[in-house]
């Protein structure tokens, strides 16, 4: 298990894990110099599904740019429209009703949710176990159900707008999300006793590349990732935004810096969003979901603006540079996959391949987020 | 020693209740749906392509003013329209007014990201979302609609 | 003389018959069970996809057989055919009743083994002739997981055969006849009208059933295979016949797996009652091992080579040597 006694120059062979791979999530290619099992060094090059979307920015009008944000992580887009539409409304100083801004988290911490059960199953199914994939995407159905029923997408929701949302939620909406929640505590408690409590799936994670919290800092890791290292960074309390004020939950920390901690962290926030959204439920006023004078045309005025919100994959930043017109000059997203992943260059060195899988897929990577 | 032995019995004891909760999963219903032989009824709200609507009489409500084409962030929509004179009765003098009339209403689906810009920033209610999903083809000129023929083969 | 070897024909065609069959028509149970662990139906189109395997087998054969470039012909072309044969050839041994058996030989437990370790050195092959670095990563370590596996399974195998003491398949099992509490998973048992009390069969059974997971690259247990990290690993580049040949040998050597298990540990073609035994119970009782074979793969995921080389060297053999010399030891006693 630790690494290779010696290396003898000239003795490695190069390995391509390469854009097609099952293991991947996507089109990554990993360049891997590998002296029999073990690997001396790992080079991930990038690009594959460059898509521009920070130049669309410039060339389109605000409301224009919005379905691109559902494209970029497209398991936790509403995490990312959030930011986007904050970002916009602080830069053109747009008041948001309170409902609105109430249904927003509670679209975000649902979409939160399916974002992990997804990882869970293909974070599992990487590791040789194809059925609690089945079974998390089984309840994930219920919740895409429910996205889709207020919405009409289930996965790139084009929903929030700037000062609120497209279409409201009706009671029928909130008695489906009061029916959903105990099913899907009842299935974090299986895959607890199915997966968690497994001796061969505890063997495979525990000690399993190990991140510590000096490497985080370094790359600038947020998110899962860096809590499962110990450091106590959520967005949601060290920055808050939104609604998450008002609401009382817990971010759980985990100090191992092992793939099984960044596993534990997930589960957990699952748990938590689950808090968030009963607490919500009960919170949710009355009144109109769009602010009553809103501009035909959003210019926002000369200047910087900033928004970062967590989503599922950690702190994902939006910089909007205005110069007065209606697209805007500078449309940067600050991707947190990208400083997530070039973690895996560091950490990898002198492990087995298949330790080294096993902590990419729990880094939870989602390329199409990393290119952009 | 007592280590060595309880950790194979707590690992066999896991490894045993996961082989029984798989047992129970193998009794209970099975959530799919057998497509083509049973389909599922989408959303009210579901998105499919736009369609125009029609009042009472029929005919489209478009008056073609172009908002739904400057709002697309794709381009997709394509309409044109022409001028016509009519006569209506004012304080009873015949007077002659002009309108729009819509001629030509093109969606070009392969490029439509269906974030509802157009429906939403379209005032007279004149397009809505269908409920269409069962769309593949063989062609890419399958997905380029004509929507105003649609609605007159609606009609008809 | 000429009827011999007509009977010999006729045993060996429907040994290979009952493989063939067995092959195809176990791809199609372990598609429906693993759907129905997964609550989804598996093919479940004409006849309840009965004209599944018939379909795969046409689509395999009609397609194009691709040999890489630079591979090693001759290898690449005798590794699946080297999959698939010993299994069938092991079939000849095993007693099906107590009158069906093809050929009843006195050494039929040493020729199993014998062929079972052919088994491995095809997979070798086929990484090897492949060349393709996926292949021979996946190739080194299933060969290393099959040499490691074998030692506690023949170790167990000794056991049991030093209670029975003969090697013959069929003696063994007709030294279990009688109804349940006389077949050797359980504690106790009345070898040769003597009475011995050896409190460790049940381990020597589970030792057993999870070698014989090794053996056959099954999960939790098939990194040779691991579909999710090395592409296919030892079977990439096969396309056509040759990935035909390699899945039918991966179900035959599980029905001779489980055959074997229900021999040596559960009595064979005995009823647990002892009332009317039969072909019927062997079948039975191979059918039920194959579900729990398939039940298994299904819900755990894959160890590491590290874990897996562990087992068997750190827990599984010390305690199957141990159980050898507790046997001996009860032997002499009793």
């Amino acid at each position: 298990m630790s690494g290779p006694i010696s290396i003898q120059p000239g003795e490695t062979f190069t390995l391509n894990v390469g854009p097609q791979h099952p293991a991947t999530h996507g089109v990554l290619r990993v360049k891997m110099e590998m002296d029999g099992e073990y690997i001396v060094q790992a080079e991930t090059v990038l690009g594959y599904i460059h898509r521009m979307h920070e130049l669309m920015g410039e060339n389109r009008t605000y409301p224009q740019v919005l379905p691109n944000l559902s494209r970029l992580d497209y398991l936790g887009a509403m995490g990312y429209t959030h930011g986007h539409v904050l970002a916009v409304e602080r830069a053109a100083s747009i008041e948001v009703p309170e409902r609105a801004e109430y249904i927003r988290v509670l679209m975000v911490e649902l979409n939160r949710i399916s974002s992990h059960l997804f990882w869970f199953g293909a974070f599992v199914m990487d590791l040789g176990g194809f059925t609690p994939l089945m079974y998390a995407i089984q309840d994930r159905e219920h919740i895409l159900d429910l996205m889709e029923a207020v919405t009409g997408s289930r996965l790139t929701y084009c929903y929030f707008r700037f000062g609120g949302l497209y279409n409201d939620v009706d009671d029928d909406f909130i008695g489906a999300v009061r029916a959903v929640i105990p099913r899907l505590r009842k299935s974090l408690k299986k895959y607890a006793a199915l997966v968690t409590g497994n001796i061969i799936f505890r063997k495979r994670l525990e000690d399993i590349g190990p991140i510590s919290a000096e490497m985080c800092r370094k790359y600038g890791a947020t998110g899962p990732v860096a809590r499962g290292s110990g450091i106590d960074f959520d967005v949601r309390k060290n920055e808050p935004y939104s609604m998450y004020p008002e609401f009382d939950f817990d971010v759980p920390v985990y100090h191992e810096c092992d793939s099984l901690a960044r596993y534990k962290v997930r589960m957990d926030e699952m748990e938590q969003s689950l808090r968030i959204i009963e607490q919500g439920l009960d919170k949710l006023p009355d009144g109109p979901i769009m602010p009553k004078k809103k501009p035909k045309l959003i210019k926002p005025p000369k200047g910087d603006y900033y928004q970062a919100v967590e989503t599922a994959r950690g702190s994902f930043g939006i910089r909007i540079v205005s110069d007065g017109s209606k697209n805007a000059y500078r449309f940067k997203l600050r991707s947190p996959t990208y400083s997530n992943m070039h973690l895996f260059d560091e950490a990898c060195q002198g492990m087995m391949i298949m330790d080294a899988l096993a902590m990419m897929g729990s880094l939870d990577l989602v390329i199409p987020e990393i290119d952009r | 020693m007592g280590a060595y032995f309880s950790e194979i019995f707590l690992g066999l004891k896991s490894l045993g209740i996961g082989l029984g909760i798989t047992f129970k999963e193998f009794f209970k219903p099975v959530v799919t749906v057998p497509y083509p032989y049973k389909t599922i009824k989408m959303s009210e709200r579901y998105r499919g392509h736009i369609e125009l609507v029609e009042d009472e009489d029929g005919k489209t409500k478009c008056v073609a003013c172009g908002m739904c084409q400057r709002a697309c962030p794709s381009g997709c929509i394509s309409l044109a329209s022409k001028s016509v004179t009519y006569e209506v009765e004012v304080k009873g003098e015949m007077k002659t007014k002009k309108k729009k009339v819509l001629t030509k209403y093109n969606l070009n689906f392969t490029t439509c990201s269906l974030c509802g810009q157009c429906v939403e920033n379209c005032s007279f209610d004149g397009i809505t979302f269908s409920k269409e999903y069962n769309l593949a083809s063989f062609r890419k000129e399958d997905f380029y609609f004509d929507l105003l023929n649609r609605l007159k083969e609606r009609n008809s | 003389m000429d009827l011999t070897i007509f009977n010999a024909v006729i045993a060996v065609v429907i040994a290979i018959a009952f493989a063939a069959a067995n092959a195809a028509y176990l791809v199609l149970a372990e598609r429906r069970g693993a759907g129905r662990i997964q609550r989804r139906p598996g093919p479940n189109v004409n006849l309840f996809g009965m004209l599944q395997p018939p379909c795969d087998g046409i689509k395999l054969m009609t397609k194009q057989l691709m040999i890489p470039g630079g591979a090693d012909k001759a290898l690449f072309m005798v590794a699946p055919v080297l999959a698939m044969a010993p299994a069938i050839m092991s079939f000849v041994t095993i007693p099906f009743s107590d009158t069906i058996v093809a050929h009843s030989m006195d050494i039929g437990v040493l020729m199993i083994f014998a062929f079972a370790s052919l088994g491995g050195m095809s997979i070798l092959l086929a990484g090897w002739g492949s060349r393709n670095k996926y292949g021979v990563m996946a190739s080194v370590r299933a060969v290393s997981q099959n040499i490691s596996y074998e030692v506690p399974m023949l170790i167990t195998v000794i056991t049991v055969v030093m209670m029975t003491g003969s090697m013959n398949l069929r003696e063994i099992t007709l030294s279990q006849a009688g109804g349940f509490w006389n077949w050797n998973i359980f504690p106790v048992s009345m070898a040769d009208g003597n009475f011995m009390l050896q409190p460790l069969m049940p381990v020597s059974f589970l030792i057993f059933y999870i070698c014989s997971l090794a053996e056959t690259n099954r999960a939790p247990f098939d990194l040779g295979e691991a579909e999710s990290e090395l592409v296919a690993g030892f079977h990439t580049e096969y396309g056509s016949m040759g990935f035909g040949l390699f899945f039918m040998g991966e179900y035959a050597n599980i029905v001779i797996g489980a055959s074997l298990i229900t021999i040596l540990f559960l009595g064979g073609w005995d009823c647990p009652l002892g009332l009317y035994p039969g072909v019927w119970w062997f079948l039975l009782k191979i059918y039920l091992l194959i579900f729990s074979f398939i039940w298994i793969r299904w819900t755990f995921p894959r160890t590491t080579i590290y874990g897996l080389l562990n087992l068997s060297w750190k827990i599984l053999i010390p305690i199957s040597l141990f159980n050898l010399l507790l046997t001996a030891g009860l032997l002499k006693v009793f």
